[in-house]
């Protein structure tokens, strides 16, 4: 059984849509480690010993937040470039996080057709996340595609919601006991497109 | 009683007249002293009677200075000057003997030239000693050098003393029983002289480490200045008196109590207690020194007197020369060590007489010599300010060097007055990050225990400018104001503006109304002493009523940028009519309505509007 670490990140968390009711939704789950990095550190100062800590504890660690011009809100920024440390996350010593996984949690107020050639957004979100990527790179983790909630401009029905919530429910366990098959995953746009598939 | 008024009334008023013309012309307060003298003495105006008695009393200052000089000196650093003190004082004392009384014997059976040769190779320690702290040269190195020669001098009398009877060739006149008022000391046996005499050394040590600091915490604490200046006072005397008991020179006691003060917390209130008498009984004796010049018989023996000092005064610099040179004094430092050290001074008055008195020396020997002294005296201001204007040239990159130096040793200055609640934070704040404070607090129970953990704290009264300069405010970057009474803080910023306007202010204000007084004395930083934790309790409030941690810190920022922003424009409100009287209640009143009408809003924009996201297509 694998150790999950999720570090979530919503600066305005009592106005947050569904990042509020994914967590919820997962938060009870055995195994699996919810770090809120904006109630943790409200002024920014993290404790690096900690969160490397938690790190090097868990299997798998996943970035859920809202997409913020097209990256992560400030405090991911502010986490990865104070705990990633040389000789620790990289470097010829820096072990820490080899062969773990990471992927990302995120939802998009744009349509998935949006982030395209010919969309607003130009970009797709693969294309987006390559700074995400290469960091995995460098850190010698396993990045694993995101998992994407989109189009939140236009609005969530409630059963639309449940439905996520209970994919990424479905899919947090599946990670930690190992039962989705990663090598199919990896060819997959995102882990959500289509969950069954993916679940042994 | 009218006659002693009258004769300080002469004193004093000389000094005053005197003094400010002499520093006008650049000439040194000593000059000032000494002219003065001149005029109210016998041979001028004759205002003044009774020289010898002044002059002796007046010696004290010396005692003073020595003891002040301690204060300065901590026992290490007394430690490493014990090379230059022993070698240089030693060395100085040695050839200026064996030269100056080779010179006598020309003229006198070598008794007689001995003993001149060790009267005349001693300096005047108050005089030189005036003069470096007068031009600021005691910290440096060759100021250091100096004093170290003056202190073996001072110890070098004893001996000198203990020889001189071995010297007698005159019948002895009469008038030689020994003056004392309690015993004395050479009635005991040689052996049992040194056992007293290394006690009292002993006992001035132990009382002094061990027993005066809690005595000074004591009187510390009753907050009467009084007893304090009482208490410094009767330490130098008594350890005066029991050194001239005991047949030792009392500048020594009192500067070994000054050294193991020097560490103490009250080092900087015994510094400015001492000070004042100190300058004034100098100043005095300066003056008597002046008028003890026999000009008449100065006139007569003109020729005489003058070859006699200026042949002293050659002799002494060239060895003093040759010690610079064997103790390699940098190159442009070698002439101020030569000449400050060439005047003969209160030693060489001292025994003189006691040279008449043990039958070694006769009177018409001794006459013009000391004129020649005098003289001597005299021209020592005119010796350094011609050594200055004659080697000042490479000076000029000198001083930049220092100053770049201290910065470097000793970091940012920074004074904090008053170190209570706040200002302990504050300190310990600055102490963590790596910048040393000097504390000034009058709470005694405090700086004992501050003291205990290595901090710089010093007892006093903050408003006191002679506390302040002791502390270091002439070059300080930063004054920290954390004491709690609000009238002192003022006081305290009036003063500092007007005497270190360089002078960086941070000030803690109770309530607004102080705060907007503190800013229109323009106070550079202001802080409400409570505001910060007000705040900090608002923000718990939201926590626990369920507002995230993020959130609730972000609004406490606004609200606090908000309020800040908004203080300026209050201030400006409360003093819009400049003539219009506001009681201190009224103005509390106000300020609250005015804070209260013009609440800040949190509900707006910079919190709502936070991180929320539009659709672009919209």
């Amino acid at each position: 059984m694998k150790k999950i670490l999720i570090n979530f990140a919503h600066p305005a968390f009592s106005r947050s849509k569904i990042n509020k009711e994914l967590l919820f939704a997962v938060k009870d789950i055995p195994n699996v480690t919810i770090n809120n990095l904006y109630d943790n550190y409200p002024d920014f100062i993290i404790n690096v010993e900690r969160e490397q800590k938690l790190c090097e504890t868990h299997d798998i660690i996943i970035f859920q937040h809202p997409f913020y011009w097209y990256s992560s809100p400030s405090i991911i920024q502010e986490w990865c470039g104070l705990v990633l440390e040389h000789g620790w996350a990289y470097g010829a010593h820096g072990n820490a996080l080899k062969n773990k996984f990471m992927l990302q949690a995120i939802s998009t107020g744009g349509e998935y057709n949006t982030y395209s050639k010919n969309g607003s957004n130009v970009f797709t979100i693969d294309e987006l996340l390559s700074p995400f990527k290469a960091m995995a790179k460098l850190c010698k983790l396993k990045y694993l595609p995101p998992f994407m909630v989109m189009g939140m401009h236009r609005g969530l029905s409630e059963s639309k919601i449940n439905t996520y919530r209970e994919d990424y429910r479905r899919m947090l366990i599946a990670l930690r006991d190992d039962t989705l098959d990663l090598t199919k995953a990896s060819n997959f746009p995102y882990l959500n497109s289509d969950l069954d598939s993916l679940i042994k | 009683m009218e006659h002693f008024l009258l004769q300080t009334l002469i004193f004093l008023v000389a000094a005053v007249i005197a003094v400010p013309i002499a520093k006008y012309l650049g000439l040194g307060s000593i000059l000032g002293y000494l002219a003065a003298g001149i005029l109210i003495g016998p041979y001028v105006f004759g205002f003044t009677q009774d020289i010898e008695t002044i002059m002796h009393f007046t010696e004290f200052g010396v005692v003073m200075m020595f003891f002040l000089v301690g204060l300065e000196l901590k026992p290490s650093l007394l430690w490493n000057m014990r090379g230059s003190i022993i070698g240089m004082g030693g060395l100085q004392v040695t050839l200026a003997t064996v030269a100056l009384t080779g010179a006598v014997m020309f003229f006198l059976p070598w008794q007689q030239a001995l003993a001149l040769g060790l009267t005349f190779s001693l300096s005047s320690t108050a005089i030189v000693l005036q003069t470096l702290k007068e031009k600021d040269l005691m910290h440096t190195g060759t100021g250091k050098s100096i004093f170290s020669v003056l202190l073996f001098q001072d110890i070098a009398v004893i001996p000198i003393l203990a020889l001189f009877p071995l010297l007698t060739t005159l019948p002895i006149p009469q008038s030689l029983t020994h003056e004392t008022v309690l015993w004395d000391i050479n009635a005991l046996p040689n052996y049992l002289q040194w056992i007293v005499s290394i006690s009292a050394i002993l006992i001035i040590f132990f009382v002094v480490k061990f027993a005066s600091k809690s005595m000074f915490r004591l009187i510390a604490s009753t907050r009467i200045r009084e007893l304090f200046v009482a208490t410094a006072l009767a330490l130098i005397v008594s350890i005066s008196l029991l050194m001239s008991l005991v047949g030792l020179s009392p500048a020594l006691g009192t500067f070994l109590a000054g050294v193991i003060l020097a560490d103490s917390e009250y080092r900087h209130e015994l510094e400015s207690t001492i000070e004042p008498f100190k300058g004034l009984l100098l100043g005095v004796f300066f003056t008597s020194i002046g008028a003890s010049l026999n000009l008449p018989f100065l006139k007569d023996n003109l020729l005489l007197v003058l070859v006699i000092t200026f042949g002293f005064i050659t002799i002494k610099f060239i060895i003093h020369f040759i010690i610079a040179l064997v103790f390699k004094l940098p190159s442009k430092d070698r002439s101020l060590f030569s000449i400050s050290l060439v005047q003969c001074g209160g030693f060489a008055f001292v025994l003189l007489q006691f040279a008449k008195l043990n039958g070694i020396l006769a009177s018409s020997t001794i006459d013009p010599l000391i004129s020649a002294v005098a003289i001597s005296m005299f021209l020592t201001p005119f010796l350094f300010m011609a050594q200055e204007k004659i080697c000042t040239k490479p000076t000029k990159e000198k001083p930049q060097k220092q100053e770049a130096d201290t910065i470097k040793s000793k970091g940012h200055k920074v004074i904090i007055a008053g170190f209570g609640r706040l200002g302990t934070d504050v300190g310990r704040f600055l102490i963590a990050a790596g910048i040393k404070p000097v504390i000034l607090d009058n709470d005694v129970a405090h700086i004992a225990l501050l003291r205990k953990y290595g901090y710089e704290v010093y007892y006093g009264d903050v408003t006191r400018l002679d506390l302040l300069e002791a502390a270091g405010a002439s070059n300080a970057e930063l004054l920290i104001i954390a004491i709690k009474k609000f009238d002192k803080s003022k006081h305290l910023i009036e003063l500092v503006k007007k005497h270190y306007p360089h002078l960086k202010i941070v000030a803690n204000a109770l309530d607004r109304p102080m705060m907007y007084e503190l800013m229109n004395l323009k106070v550079d930083k202001i802080r409400r002493e409570t505001y910060g934790s007000s705040l900090e309790l608002g923000r718990d409030a939201l926590m626990l009523l369920g507002v995230s941690p993020h959130e609730s810190y972000r609004m406490m920022r606004i609200f606090r940028k908000k309020e800040e922003d908004a203080t300026p424009k209050f201030h400006d409100i409360c003093y819009k009519e400049e003539d219009k009287y506001i009681s201190a209640v009224q103005q509390h009143d106000e300020v609250l309505e005015q804070l209260i009408a013009n609440s800040t809003d949190l509900n707006s924009d910079d919190v709502d509007k936070a991180w929320t996201a539009g659709n672009p297509e919209e």
